[in-house]
């Protein structure tokens, strides 16, 4: 909170208006993404500089189709508008952003924030679009009819929210001013009521072409056509994971030699003793290992903001809903999992827009088995040091390993979904509801917004959660140091170490899967977050050398050090382990309880523990 | 007639809603209105998912939802 508080603007309006595009346009990057205390609805607050001088606060509020919530979201739009939320005060005035294709829908909203009684400016919002389907809007007359000021605005130009700004220059003082009949809360109107003076609004604004078609049928007719819809939303999804895996390897090349040279340099311009090993060991060895994936967690991003953006993922979710509904899912789901390919935490957050609490519970039970991003780095690495290169007919091994890994995880979701439905938690019934908006073409400005946001929350968490960890790390396996008159042919000074004991501790609930004590240490900050494993055994076997191998050396040493069952033993436990206290964590804010994160963890290490062992058991008896 | 039984293509306007099975509660008949589902208000059905059951994909207005059978069924409607 900043000690100057400004006067605030609210957006309100229907999901799939263009709102966020327009609250984009109008704070550019000046903007903070947040969530509102004790739920998981993001709060995004912007800033606007008027021109004369005075700053407003702009507050995206979550879509909402009408002022009786159905969903957390709506609940904290109302809540906001209202003023009931703790610690947020009543916007001053409320931007009703509309569709200006849609008004038949839109409009219902805009007439329940009017009978508020609060200052209200109506934004007419894809005014081009309305313009080029041969719509006729008379904005005037609009005006009239709902008693507050309306705009015009254009999202997607650069300059299309300046009628909006300039209104709020001229007359937002007017607005303050103006001592509005407390009328309390009014009592609800009802749908029919709203809808009849729709019409009448809409016979005295509107005019020009009847027969538009606001959607593209034609494409529809291929893109959620039962056969020809699912092999493009195969080839989509296909596209996305070779991207991830080509595209990516480039800059991630240019990272790796990045810290490979620092960490050289270091070692020549620095003298030997703990400072320079806690530098190259711990923090560029361990937090560069993990650095490394960022391109890679980027364009998964940029895919799925761009089927965002476009509107196809509603009809993946409509082609995919029979399936999702076999394992008792709602196909509301889809965008949720999905989105936890890249990592669970917004997959979790999205299951906020499935309004039953059984269905939503179970979508959350299993985002977690989705392969997200962190666990890139462990099957990249596992995969690079023990699966050989070799084509099999068009694809390549190590693909067709990961993707098989994929495949396990998406599986294994539709099995504890299945189970989860039918013993625990029996509902037979899951609404859909679920809007079909145009397609439109994504907007870069949107899609680079998005990506910097992620770019922003991963760079954050590498420099405090990782890097913390790796320093920890660092200290817990240097010290103790090892007696007086050791030498190396004791074995390696980190076995004396703290993490060195806890890891052949642990060693004893780990060796039936075949995880040595080097794996062992690595699991333990792993915990936090899996990618740390990966950069946690770079600093363990990095300490364990006699000479300093760098991280980047960590594929040859276990490719060396480790057998076979022991790596695909490993991956198995990947595949299920709930190696992520931060997916925990927003599973105890978003169930509000801590029985369902304690249940997930359970029944995800258990699945864990059972896959590795049999995994290991598995590739031992064939010996190969 | 409801809109659960209309063929691809065909329109016809909503006369009401129908709570159709216990598992439908008040407030999704509330939602159905919320999102466009008014009587007067006229519809087509699209298309309906892999399998030709559900979902349904049905314009409202001039708004596209999916709806599976279990709401369609709520939805009474007169052809066109």
């Amino acid at each position: 909170m900043s000690a100057i508080t400004y006067k605030t603007i609210a957006l309100v309006g229907n999901p799939n208006c263009g709102k966020t595009a327009l609250f984009n346009l109008m704070t550019g990057a000046r903007q903070k993404v947040a969530n509102y205390a004790g739920v998981t609805v993001e709060r995004k607050v912007g800033s606007l500089r008027l021109k004369n001088g005075q700053t407003l606060s702009v507050v995206d509020l979550p879509g909402a189709y009408s002022l009786s919530p159905a969903t957390p979201d709506e609940e904290v739009t109302l809540q906001v508008i209202e003023g009931r939320r703790p610690g947020e005060a009543a916007p001053d005035v409320i931007v009703a952003v509309v569709d200006a294709t849609n008004l038949r829908m839109n409009l219902r909203l805009v007439l329940e924030l009017l009978r508020m009684g609060r200052p209200v400016v109506v934004a007419v919002n894809m005014a081009d679009v309305a313009r080029a389907q041969g719509l006729k809007l008379d904005l005037q007359r609009l005006e009239l009819e709902l008693g507050c000021p309306v705009v015009e605005t254009i999202a997607v130009q650069q300059k299309g929210h300046l009628q909006l700004v300039e209104l709020l220059e001229a007359r937002f003082e007017a607005y303050l001013s103006i001592q509005r009949p407390s009328l309390g809360m009014p009592a609800p109107a009802s749908p029919e009521a709203l809808q009849r003076d729709v019409r009448r609004i809409l016979a005295a604004v509107l005019s020009g072409n009847e027969n538009r078609g606001r959607f593209q049928h034609r494409l529809d007719a291929v893109v959620m056509h039962p056969v020809w819809g699912l092999l493009v939303l195969a080839t989509v999804l296909f596209l996305i994971f070779q991207a991830v895996f080509s595209w990516a390897a480039y800059p991630m090349d240019a990272i790796k030699d990045l810290m490979a040279a620092t960490g050289e340099w270091t070692l020549t311009q620095m003298p030997e003793g703990p400072l320079r090993s806690l530098l190259v060991d711990g923090v560029i060895a361990g937090v560069g290992g993990v650095l490394v994936f960022l391109p890679q967690i980027l364009i998964l991003f940029f895919f799925i903001l761009l089927l965002e953006d476009s509107g196809y993922l509603p009809r993946a979710a409509f082609l995919l809903d029979n399936v999702m509904g076999k394992v008792g899912l709602s196909g509301r789901a889809f965008i949720p999992l999905l989105s936890s390919f890249a990592c669970a935490i917004p997959g979790i957050m999205a299951t906020r827009t499935i309004a039953n609490w059984k269905d939503r519970l179970a979508t959350i039970m299993v985002a977690p088995l989705m392969t997200c991003s962190a666990r890139l780095p462990v099957y990249a690495l596992l995969i690079g040091a023990f699966v050989p290169e070799r084509t099999v007919g068009w694809f390549d091994l190590r693909g067709l390993t990961l993707f098989g890994l994929y495949v396990a995880g998406v599986l294994s979701a539709m099995a504890v979904a299945w189970v989860f439905k039918r013993v625990w938690m029996k509902s037979s019934y899951q609404p859909l509801m679920l809007e079909l908006p145009p397609y439109r073409v994504p907007s870069m400005r949107n899609l680079g917004l998005g990506l910097w946001e992620r770019a922003r929350i991963f760079m954050r968490r590498v420099g405090g959660i990782i890097f913390t960890l790796m320093v920890l790390l660092w200290f817990l396996s240097t010290y103790p140091a090892p007696p007086a008159g050791w030498t190396e042919a004791q074995g390696p000074a980190i076995l004396y170490s703290a993490a060195g004991m806890m890891g052949q501790a642990l060693q004893h609930v780990f060796s039936p899967l075949g995880f040595n004590w080097q794996i062992s240490i690595a699991l333990v900050p792993g915990m936090a977050a899996r990618e740390v494993a990966v950069g946690a055994l770079g600093t363990v076997y990095s300490l364990s050398a006699a000479d300093n191998a760098m991280a980047d050396a960590l594929s040859p040493v276990i490719a060396q050090g480790w057998s076979l069952a022991t790596a695909y033993s490993l991956l198995a436990w990947f595949v299920f382990a709930p190696q992520c206290l931060s997916t925990l964590a927003v599973v105890r804010r978003e169930t509000n309880s801590w029985r369902y994160p304690l249940l997930m963890a359970a029944y995800l290490f258990a699945l864990a523990y059972a896959a590795a062992f049999v995994t290991y058991r598995t590739t031992l008896w064939l010996g190969v | 007639m409801f809109l659960s039984e209309l063929t691809h293509g065909q329109r016809a306007v909503v006369r009401g809603l129908v709570a159709a099975s216990p598992d439908i509660h008040a407030s999704i008949l509330r939602r159905l209105a919320d999102i466009g589902f008014i009587a007067g208000e006229s519809l087509q059905l699209l298309r309906r998912g892999p399998g030709g059951r559900e979902p349904l994909a049905v314009q409202i207005g001039e708004t596209m939802f999916a709806l599976r059978l279990v709401e369609a069924r709520c939805i009474r409607v007169e052809l066109q």
